[in-house]
């Protein structure tokens, strides 16, 4: 696990740098709750004026006067981009940061099949992914601690399984991406979870516009209809699912045939 | 028995010439020169060998050893110095050799330790701080830690400085009367010269010229040096002419027996003809107007 280890030691700065900024930003939406709270009727007023941005960010299934409702639409768009902006540049950066910086000449002229460069490159994006995950659940436990308020347990954990499933499968479609690409990576990185971001906005405007649900992960980890119903779409998380190990799939077979030059 | 050999190994980058049909064969524990111009192909040949690039077609083993197939077995028993060292970023010159030593699974520690020493390499210092000829120092203790059998080592002296290319030079032979193999690619013909026993030349992605560092001085390309006249006859074919002071000097593969006759109808006063260098053969080889385009039959 010599590449995992690298890869995790290279990227620690990065990770602490995403995460705290995640981490801090949660925390002061939550503490800023109580305040929120209080001013519930002149909040509700403003976005009833709102009209369709109330839909596209899903704040007319939530309610701002609860904390669930609270951390469901300003959390969760923080989580949303923020960890979706995370999860692709791991995954873009992954293989073609190696051709961009030239290492890739160093790392495969060892005894070390490309087979197992991917495996431990695809383990350590997503170890990453996940740490970052379990940070931002127990900040948000310790923010609500502070200022005494309780989550609903059972939302908030399906609320970040589908944040965690979502974060998963950007990461895997960039890291598939990231073995056909050598330059350039940022740029897909930041524009393929913002194209999708507003897909699902899209999608909550329209009804026409529905079947983007099947295009975008945004949709399966939407706060308010998990958030409301107290479940998550199976169908859309399970599909999410393939979409990500597709996309990891298509990366091996293109990465373990693929000519590198430097 | 056979380190490298290469049967007509083809590597074509869509329309892009790569190699061509490149047959070429190394023993073991031979000091192996392989010499060509930038553009020429040697990399490239290096990178189908390491399995970087995979090839259009043909076929090459290493250690007998299928170069696509067996890469990894391949690659523990290689020690491989890139022309262009690159690093992780952030890294300090101790964590890169350890990170190559670990990549191996073996423990270098005293054999890196040594070979810094007498580099004179610093491992306290961040790789990107490093100058080229640093950079080609971590290069070299990379590929030669792990005590290889067989070194490719392309381009390996290009960024340092005299004194330590000797030592480098120094720490090869050792190897080699250990018994390793060396591949040296450089288009630095007096290393070639000096180190290596065979040589291969390659020009426009062909080989077109292995053998013993003796035959290939044996080349029928005499340098030919013509005292009193500063123009050669146009019927002689000379290539390579230069002039200086009432001398002109040439390079000449024909018949001795034409040469003679019309250096008697010269105003000359002194005639000399000698064995070329190297660089001379190479640019007999190289030369665009050579007769039959660069001599397949000369191919060995």
């Amino acid at each position: 696990m010599t590449v995992f280890a690298k890869e995790l030691k290279q990227s620690v700065k990065a990770w602490c740098i995403w995460t705290g900024a995640i981490s801090f930003l949660l925390f002061i939406c939550i503490i800023m709750f109580p305040e929120m709270k209080n001013e519930m009727d002149d909040v509700s007023s403003v976005f009833a004026n709102m009209g369709g941005f109330t839909a596209a960010f899903g704040m007319d299934k939530l309610s701002f006067g609860e904390l669930m409702g609270f951390y469901g639409i300003e959390c969760g768009n923080i989580l949303g981009i923020g960890g979706g902006f995370f999860a692709a540049l791991c995954g873009i950066s992954a293989l073609s940061s190696e051709e961009k910086e030239h290492t890739a000449e160093f790392l495969l002229t060892h005894p070390i099949s490309r087979v197992s460069v991917l495996m431990q490159k695809l383990l350590s994006v997503l170890a990453r992914v996940v740490m970052m995950n379990i940070v931002i659940v127990a900040v948000s436990l310790l923010s609500a601690a502070v200022v005494g308020e309780t989550f609903d347990i059972q939302k908030l954990v399906l609320l970040h399984t589908a944040y965690l499933v979502m974060q998963i499968e950007i990461a895997c479609v960039c890291f598939g991406i990231s073995a056909f690409i050598r330059r350039g990576s940022i740029g897909i990185g930041l524009g393929l979870p913002l194209a999708l971001y507003f897909m699902n906005i899209i999608r909550n405007i329209s009804e026409q516009a529905s079947f983007l649900k099947y295009i975008t992960p945004y949709a399966y980890c939407d706060a308010s209809e998990i958030i409301s119903t107290s479940q998550a779409d199976a169908g859309l998380l399970a599909l999410g699912g393939v979409i990500a190990a597709v996309a990891a799939a298509a990366g091996f077979l293109k990465y373990v045939r693929k000519d590198i030059f430097s | 028995m056979s380190v490298i050999s290469a049967d007509q190994l083809t590597k074509s980058y869509g329309k892009s010439r790569g190699i061509i049909n490149l047959d070429l064969s190394v023993d073991e524990g031979e000091f192996f020169g392989f010499i060509g111009p930038n553009g020429a192909g040697k990399s490239t040949t290096i990178r189908t060998l390491l399995g970087l690039i995979y090839p259009t077609s043909g076929r090459a083993e290493i250690f007998g050893k299928d170069i696509v197939k067996q890469k990894k077995e391949i690659l523990a028993d290689v020690g491989y110095m890139p022309s262009e060292a690159f690093f992780y970023s952030g890294m300090s010159v101790r964590e890169v050799i350890a990170l190559s030593a670990k990549l191996r699974k073996a423990d270098c520690g005293k054999e890196a330790e040594a070979l810094c020493e007498r580099l004179g390499l610093d491992t306290a210092k961040r790789v990107d701080e490093l100058s080229l000829g640093n950079r080609k120092k971590v290069s070299v203790v990379c590929a030669l830690q792990h005590k290889p059998k067989l070194c490719i080592l392309d381009e390996p002296t290009s960024g340092l400085d005299p004194l330590i290319q000797k030592e480098f030079f120094d720490i090869l032979k050792e190897r080699h009367s250990e018994g390793a193999t060396i591949f040296l690619s450089s288009h630095i013909l007096s290393e070639i010269q000096k180190n290596c026993s065979r040589a291969a030349i390659i020009k426009g992605g062909r080989l077109i010229a292995l053998d013993s560092m003796e035959n290939l001085s044996k080349t029928n390309a005499k340098r030919v040096t013509l005292h009193g006249v500063k123009t050669v006859p146009a019927e002689l074919g000379a290539r390579n002419a230069e002039t200086a002071g009432d001398c002109v000097s040439f390079l000449y593969s024909g018949d001795i027996k034409l040469l003679l006759s019309v250096a008697q109808k010269l105003p000359i006063y002194d005639m000399t003809v000698t064995e070329p260098g190297l660089d001379e053969i190479f640019m007999h080889y190289y030369d665009s107007d050579n007769r039959g385009s660069a001599k397949d039959g000369e191919k060995a």
